[in-house]
């Protein structure tokens, strides 16, 4: 189908941007790589009276290092962050992660602040954002707040962002001394949406797991060295606390089963 | 800034292959449509308009894109290629990717053939020595119903292998 009538700004910085929404509020919706919006947009799911157009604002489109965190801004595309040749060493969770977003050709265009601010529960960005505790930096015309990726991410393409702000720009922390990380999802094909997917840490006194696809926003959980039976029930514990639901791709009690299995070969791998 | 007002046609500028168009075009189009529609580059195939199957996948700027998940008015001034600029000047002889295809016979209907093929120029550009299994990953944001895609698999690890040599031996 084709997108319904809007009236479109091209935005030439994040000021200009901001100024923008402070005039049109809530009829206005941020279009950065557009590769969950145009969708949306395509088949009449969204119908803004107007979008503003990030995507050419050259103080939104830049990935650097900076106190200890790799800062991304809102232009800035999936692919430039996937082909940073030091990004195994700066978030080696994010270089795992970054095949299993859906396609080559959609993170070409697609952004990363933009996956945050869809925030789908499924998506591979706010999973990793959730495991290591980043951070948002959302930004209006009265300035600036950063929240940690567990106060933004608040229920199913549900965050904290209101009327008048943008995501300008999230911040992954640094690979932790001694941390190790695996990466696992299982999805119908290879960049769908994944049924459950899952990120392991383990560092010298704990063990943390992050579970995508199963709540309706990637849930967090942290425990001391556990092994054998101990670490099996604490798996299980945090699997049926996830309130998992049945849908067309898969039941309740299989992404459980996901839960546990997975969850376990991850420790196990990170652990190694 | 710049604002395109709604029901209101504006001139969209790109160059288009190598060669620069103009055409007039609503905010809200996309530029699937555009290509097709306004500048009668009907080598674009349009499928399901969400970004799944791939058939719209064009080069902006160099890099392989759906067109669908795309405003016309995002492209402007933008260098966009398509599969017409994939062979040698127009009644030319196909370009190497093409002949691939066609030697391996890596399409049957031709629907999903023009996204691929340019996929697979921009993806050689970035991975000029893929493995199998990078080009099945590239190849995952494509449907194709008629080749099982061995056949595609098979003509871009080829045109890899013809072009490697061809470099070694310039």
């Amino acid at each position: 189908m084709k997108p319904s009538a809007f009236d479109y700004i091209r935005a030439d910085s994040a000021e200009e941007t901001v100024s923008l929404l402070a005039r049109h509020g809530e009829e206005a919706k941020i279009l950065a790589g557009g590769q969950s919006l145009m969708a949306m947009l395509n088949i009449r799911l969204a119908q803004p009276a107007m979008l503003v157009d990030i995507s050419r604002c050259r103080d939104l489109d830049y990935v650097r290092v900076d106190k200890g965190q790799l800062v991304i801004g809102a232009a800035a595309t999936q692919a430039s962050v996937e082909n940073r040749a030091t990004l195994a060493a700066e978030v080696p969770l994010l270089d795992l992660v970054f095949p299993y977003i859906s396609h080559f050709q959609i993170r070409n265009r697609g952004t990363v602040c933009g996956s945050v601010a869809h925030a789908d529960p499924s998506a591979e960005l706010p999973l990793c954002l959730t495991a290591l505790q980043g951070e948002v930096v959302l930004r209006s015309k009265a300035g600036r707040r950063v929240l940690k990726a567990d106060q933004f991410f608040q229920g199913m393409l549900v965050t904290a962002v209101k009327p008048g702000e943008i995501v300008e720009e999230v911040r992954f922390p640094l690979r932790e001394q001694g941390a190790r990380y695996a990466f696992q999802e299982v999805s119908m094909r290879h960049g769908d949406f994944a049924i459950a997917a899952l990120a392991a840490a383990v560092t010298n006194d704990a063990i943390e797991l992050t579970v995508g696809g199963v709540a309706d926003r990637p849930q967090r959980m942290r425990w001391p060295r556990l092994a054998g039976a101990d670490l099996d029930g604490a798996i299980n514990d945090f699997a049926w606390g996830l309130e998992a639901q049945s849908d067309a791709h898969a039941s309740a009690e299989y992404r459980r089963h996901l839960v546990r299995r997975l969850g376990r070969q991850l420790i196990t791998e990170a652990s190694a | 800034m710049k604002l395109y007002e709604k029901h209101t046609a504006y001139p969209v500028t790109l160059i288009l292959n190598g060669v620069r168009r103009s055409a007039p075009a609503e905010a809200r189009m996309l530029l699937s449509d555009f290509l097709r529609h306004e500048l009668g580059a009907t080598g674009t195939h349009v499928g399901c308009e969400h970004g799944i199957c791939g058939a719209c996948t064009v080069r902006v700027d160099g890099v392989a894109q759906r067109s669908c998940m795309q405003l016309a008015v995002q492209a402007d001034g933008r260098k966009v290629d398509t599969v017409e600029g994939l062979n040698r000047g127009a009644d030319s002889e196909l370009g190497d990717l093409q002949q691939a295809f066609k030697r391996h016979h890596a399409l049957q209907c031709g629907f999903c053939t023009a996204g691929i093929l340019m996929s697979s120029s921009h993806f050689l550009e970035q991975v000029p020595d893929p493995t199998e299994q990078q080009v099945r990953e590239m190849l995952s944001g494509h449907l194709c119903r008629c080749t099982g895609y061995t056949n595609i698999v098979n003509a871009v690890l080829e045109v890899a292998a013809l072009r490697k040599e061809r470099s070694e031996h310039a």
